[in-house]
């Protein structure tokens, strides 16, 4: 059901943008209206999450120790998975943003005959995680050469080696294959394993299927629907440069891409792929285990007033003594 | 952890980075150039309309390079009854004589860097 919501919900996207400028003519609409009113959901809708996240205490300093902490100086410390240094938290963050380092350790557990409970190394969501990551970054940084003029040197050289392998005319691109592939991976591992498909929601099925048909529109546009791109590049330099014209000779192929791709911005902020942002803000991974050399003291701390053993004696202490009670101080 | 300054730092970075087309565009001054192409210098019609010729000319060249390297068929009867030799250098090169200004003009704005010149000759460069 959840599959099939997301499902209907795309189609009913593609047809949208495909009535709206295929019948209804409404280019301007699709090719500069929406895009600009997604650009800005974006932008303010990132910039609000991650205010709202700065805005939130983090009273105490929770990092996962997966290593030998910083100790005696005999005692050899990890300082990549104990780091007591801000360098080894640099360090830390940059495996866990660039490689996925914690995913890495993902094991999963299995009832044998017997029955015995069997644990083992599960690498495939690394891998296909690790895979479509890298290529949607690469295919983002490739779609520079459509909005910057010249283009800059190293975004030919990404493309160039994206092409390697010079297959077929326009040459075949690796990131498009492997994100595709990936994705498809992804969205079926949901289906197939019961116990996924039972917590997988609207939102994770959504997701997927919005950046399929993303990737889908553009691998079909390039390689087999093909339409005049130069026309595009005028289109979107112009929305950059905030002079926005829609040329004619631009294929109803790359309405639906463009449109597929302002859905993405816009539902960007409001969803779980803020992760983006969010993994630099794991409390449990970005900071240094320096809690037994340093003492930190939560600055949410509520200004309690307290009332010492001191005071106290010095407010009773003829009573107590009087009393015969012990005190501290004659 | 008060860390807010840290935060907003990265959040600027990233802004700063995500918009990086339009700082660029600013400052080459670039923004909303269009290339355009020297007419062919003989000749009314193309083999195909251009509207088609402009999205999908690599595939009519791959289409071409099938036929005369792998069946041998030369020659092309184009709908206005005239016949066209299947070559780029030969036949569309001979109207658009100037690579610089017409195939580089489009593929140079878009980055597109194609293999057809590792083999054909470029007309009038005599570089060996």
């Amino acid at each position: 059901m959840t599959i099939l919501i997301s499902f209907v919900t795309i189609v009913m996207l593609i047809l949208l943008v495909m009535a709206g400028v295929g019948v209804g003519g409404w280019r301007v609409l699709f090719g500069t209206v929406i895009p600009y009113a997604a650009i800005a959901t974006f932008l303010l809708g990132f910039i609000y999450r991650v205010t709202l996240w700065a805005r939130s205490p983090v009273p105490f300093r929770i990092p996962t120790t997966c290593g030998q902490q910083k100790s005696l100086d005999w005692i050899k410390p990890s300082r990549l998975d104990n780091p007591h240094t801000g360098l080894g938290v640099v360090g830390r963050m940059a495996l866990e943003v660039l490689f996925f380092r914690s995913l890495f350790r993902n094991t999963r557990s299995e009832v044998r005959e017997g029955p015995r409970l069997v644990y083992s190394a599960d690498k495939w969501l690394w891998a296909a995680g690790l895979a479509f990551h890298w290529s949607f970054l690469i295919i983002f940084l490739r779609h520079f050469k459509y909005f910057a003029e010249p283009i800059p040197a190293w975004l030919l050289t990404i493309e160039h080696l994206d092409g390697f392998f010079q297959v077929g005319l326009p040459v075949v691109l690796a990131t498009d294959l492997i994100i595709v592939a990936a994705l498809t991976f992804l969205f079926l591992r949901r289906v197939v394993d019961p116990r996924l498909r039972y917590i997988s929601l609207v939102a994770d099925h959504f997701a997927l299927f919005l950046l399929l048909g993303v990737a889908l529109s553009g691998v079909y546009m390039r390689y087999f629907a093909k339409t005049d791109i130069t026309r595009v590049k005028e289109l979107a330099t112009g929305l950059l440069s905030f002079q926005p014209v829609v040329p004619d000779g631009i294929g109803l192929v790359f309405f639906v891409h463009l449109f597929l791709v302002s859905v993405l911005l816009a539902y960007f902020p409001f969803s779980k792929l803020m992760h983006m942002a969010g993994i630099f803000l794991s409390p449990c991974r970005n900071m240094a285990n320096n809690n037994r050399a340093r003492r930190h003291i939560n600055p949410w701390n509520y200004p309690v007033k307290v009332h010492t053993y001191e005071e106290y004696e010095d407010e009773f202490r003829d009573v107590m003594k009087a009393a015969e009670l012990p005190v501290e101080k004659d | 952890m008060r860390d807010n300054g840290k935060i907003y730092l990265g959040l600027t970075i990233f802004l700063i980075l995500i918009t990086f087309p339009i700082w660029y565009n600013l400052a080459t001054g670039k923004a909303g150039y269009a290339p355009e192409l020297e007419k062919a210098v003989k000749g009314e019609d193309c083999v195909r309309d251009s509207a088609y010729m402009s999205a999908n000319h690599m595939d009519l060249l791959n289409e071409w390079r099938d036929q005369v390297v792998r069946d041998g068929e030369r020659f092309e009867l184009l709908s206005n009854g005239t016949t066209v030799e299947r070559s780029l250098s030969n036949t569309c090169l001979d109207c658009h004589a100037n690579k610089d200004k017409f195939c580089d003009r489009c593929h140079g704005f878009l980055g597109v860097d194609p293999y057809c010149w590792d083999c054909h000759v470029i007309p009038g460069d005599h570089t060996p």
